[in-house]
């Protein structure tokens, strides 16, 4: 029975990964014979963004069972040490594809290392309590890197929240990121196919650690924190590393976006509360704690106002409708109560048949 | 002579933050869910009275008027259609369904009015207060905000604790189940208080604009994240504390901006919050949970 289990697991994976990779060799091939519209190609480095996002934050709010509404704000924080290096180490390392994977990594480990700093304070709240704090955490950091100036120059970084000629740098200084109008100049390192393959290390993580001890531990707590705490488990230790594990992913996402864009800035469109709730969306219709479903929901979640751009002012209102609709289909008692009757008859009537 | 000015501004801006948590804070204690639509409400009203006093030309106080009578059918609206289904359904479904509501809100003002924003004509018409000789300057809007703010906690605690239904409302925030047995019917309860936040939320849009006159569909989202702050702030599910939450969190904003940072302001306003939520985890006025095993 156990092995049986453990197979059924195994093949439920591979089948997620085997949707990723199958996408990438579909696209791959669109675009070697050109069947592709210059829109969806515009969109393939986000989609992957969104799915990594998704899948980090299914992490949080699935297999932890907290609802963070700050995870744009790790993503931020991502976004913006990853410009930052590659933008630093531009003379260093020369080859754009190599310092886009060392960005990967620092703005994964920074993204991490925040997690773990607000992790510590904010895992202590439960529930709305601890949404709101993690809201207003993402909005602080957005605040914060929109009036921070950091410039570099023969004697190091300096630091300045006031303006580009308070950081006193020497003439052969350049100033990185400017305030409000963030970073700009970063290269368009971040394709399609590095983007699937964070994906897939993300899915591979996250899969590897639902499956692990430390994922049932993760789970004992979300289901019961005190029965987990009484069977010896370490509550702290695991909250944390799960926040800490989904933060720092979300930092890979973002170092992915910055290299996609050429000026990247901590606006409200780019890092509010308002990204991190569509990436809760994401999460929420997905399934929770269904890393297959997350990848699957970001991906047509993000197309579908793209596809319905052709009716203009209304997209957004169709999107809106069609998220009510599917929440109250979804997950409304009568709903759920309508599908299994239908289901019965459906049943009934095929053994009839039969 | 400054100080008290931004001080008596940031009690003024405090107060709309508590006309709108006041709403916040009772429909989360009644229904237990957090309406990330309520800020859309604001938005609704403010363009109601707008379009009432500007467009058609009629006087503010029907302006006003109307835009509360719309925004409580609305907000009845919205709970019968988008949350009533999902009673007993999962928390974060009901979460998403308000965040789709707030889409809904937002793009169909876009369509309506665009997303230029628009002049709003302040709905109070009085003289401003000049006190000490002219150096200090208190505006009308600020001061009727302020009264008014005060006047509606003030009969909204006599309606909870004094009226029937108002009893209602608080055996179904203590016990929705146990209210159902006593005869409680507690979905016309929780309509009814959906109707009076909506209808505050109507009251706080039209002074929010009065005082800051850019009227655009997304006009309502940050104060309504602010005022679901100050709700949590003050201990959500509480009225008094919703008052002081939100209270605070306008002085707050309004004198970090003078003498910090503008810029920086919202930072400080949530970093508040953070630092008084690890404190009191339950907010100012917000009671202490026990866990049961």
């Amino acid at each position: 029975m156990k092995m049986n289990q453990k197979r059924k697991v195994f093949i439920q994976n591979l089948i997620t990964y085997a949707i990723v990779i199958g996408c990438w060799i579909i696209i791959q091939i669109m675009i070697q014979t050109g069947n592709i519209s210059s829109l969806l190609k515009g969109l393939l480095v986000p989609l992957c963004t969104y799915a990594i996002l998704a899948v980090s934050l299914n992490l949080t709010v699935g297999i932890l069972g907290e609802l963070s509404l700050g995870h744009a704000g790790f993503m931020c924080v991502g976004a913006f040490s990853g410009a930052f290096f590659t933008n630093v180490a531009a003379n260093v390392i020369p080859g754009t594809g190599l310092r886009l994977f060392f960005a990967l990594l620092i703005g994964a480990a920074v993204a991490g290392i925040f997690g773990l700093l607000i992790g510590i304070p904010v895992l202590r709240l439960k529930g709305d309590y601890l949404a709101i704090v993690t809201l207003a955490f993402g909005e602080i950091i957005k605040n914060l890197i929109n009036t921070l100036y950091v410039g570099v120059d023969a004697a190091g970084l300096h630091f300045s929240i006031k303006d580009t000629t308070s950081l006193g740098l020497d003439e052969t200084g350049v100033v990185i990121i400017k305030g409000p109008q963030g970073i700009t100049g970063t290269p368009k390192a971040a394709t399609f196919t590095v983007g699937v393959i964070v994906l897939l290390i993300t899915v591979f993580v996250v899969l590897n650690l639902i499956n692990s001890r430390s994922g049932r531990a993760i789970m004992a707590i979300r289901d019961n924190r005190i029965a987990a705490e009484s069977i010896g488990i370490n509550v702290t230790k695991f909250k944390l590393m799960a926040f800490a594990i989904s933060a720092s992913l979300a930092g890979a996402a973002g170092v992915l976006y910055a290299h996609n864009l050429s000026s990247l800035a901590a606006t409200t469109n780019n890092f509010g509360y308002n990204k991190s709730i569509t990436i809760l969306v994401f999460v929420v219709l997905g399934g929770l704690g269904n890393v297959r479903g997350s990848i699957i929901a970001a991906v047509i979640l993000t197309l579908l106002p793209e596809l319905l751009r052709g009716l203009n002012d209304y997209r957004m209102l169709i999107y809106a409708i069609v998220l009510i609709v599917m929440m109250i289909f979804n997950s409304s008692p009568k709903a759920i109560e309508m599908r299994a009757v239908l289901r019965e008859r459906f049943k009934k009537k095929s053994k009839e048949a039969a | 002579m400054s100080f008290l000015s931004y001080l008596i501004n940031g009690i003024s801006l405090g107060s709309v933050y508590a006309i709108i948590a006041l709403g916040y804070t009772m429909v989360y204690g009644i229904a237990k869910m957090l309406n990330f639509a309520h800020g859309d409400i604001i938005m609704v009203g403010a363009f109601v009275t707008f379009t009432m006093v500007s467009t058609c030309g009629y006087p503010p106080m029907v302006g006003v008027l109307c835009a509360i009578v719309f925004c409580t059918v609305l907000g009845v609206v919205i709970e019968r259609v988008a949350y009533k289904p999902l009673r007993g359904a999962s928390k974060l479904a009901v979460l998403i369904t308000a965040i789709g509501v707030s889409y809904l809100l937002q793009n169909l003002a876009l369509l309506i009015f665009g997303s230029n924003s628009h002049q709003f004509t302040s709905v109070v018409a009085l003289p401003n207060l000049k006190l000490a000789d002219g150096a200090l300057t208190i505006s009308s809007v600020t001061i009727v905000t302020i009264l008014l703010c005060i006047i509606i906690m003030v009969v909204l605690l006599t309606f909870i604790n004094k009226t029937k239904i108002g009893q209602a409302m608080l055996a179904v925030s203590e016990d929705n189940g146990a209210a159902t047995l006593m005869g409680i019917d507690v979905n016309r309860t929780i309509a009814v208080t959906f109707a009076i936040g909506s209808a505050l939320a109507a009251i706080a849009g039209a002074l929010l604009c009065s005082a800051y006159p850019s009227l655009t569909p997304y006009t309502g989202s940050m104060p309504g994240i602010k005022a679901f702050v100050a709700a949590v702030f003050g201990g959500i599910g509480s009225i008094p504390g919703a008052f002081i939450g939100g209270v605070l969190l306008g002085i707050i904003e309004n004198l970090s901006k003078a003498y910090i940072s503008s810029q920086l302001s919202d930072a400080i306003v949530f970093s508040v919050l953070i630092i008084v939520l690890l404190v009191r985890p339950t907010g100012i006025m917000g009671k202490k949970i026990n866990e049961k095993v």
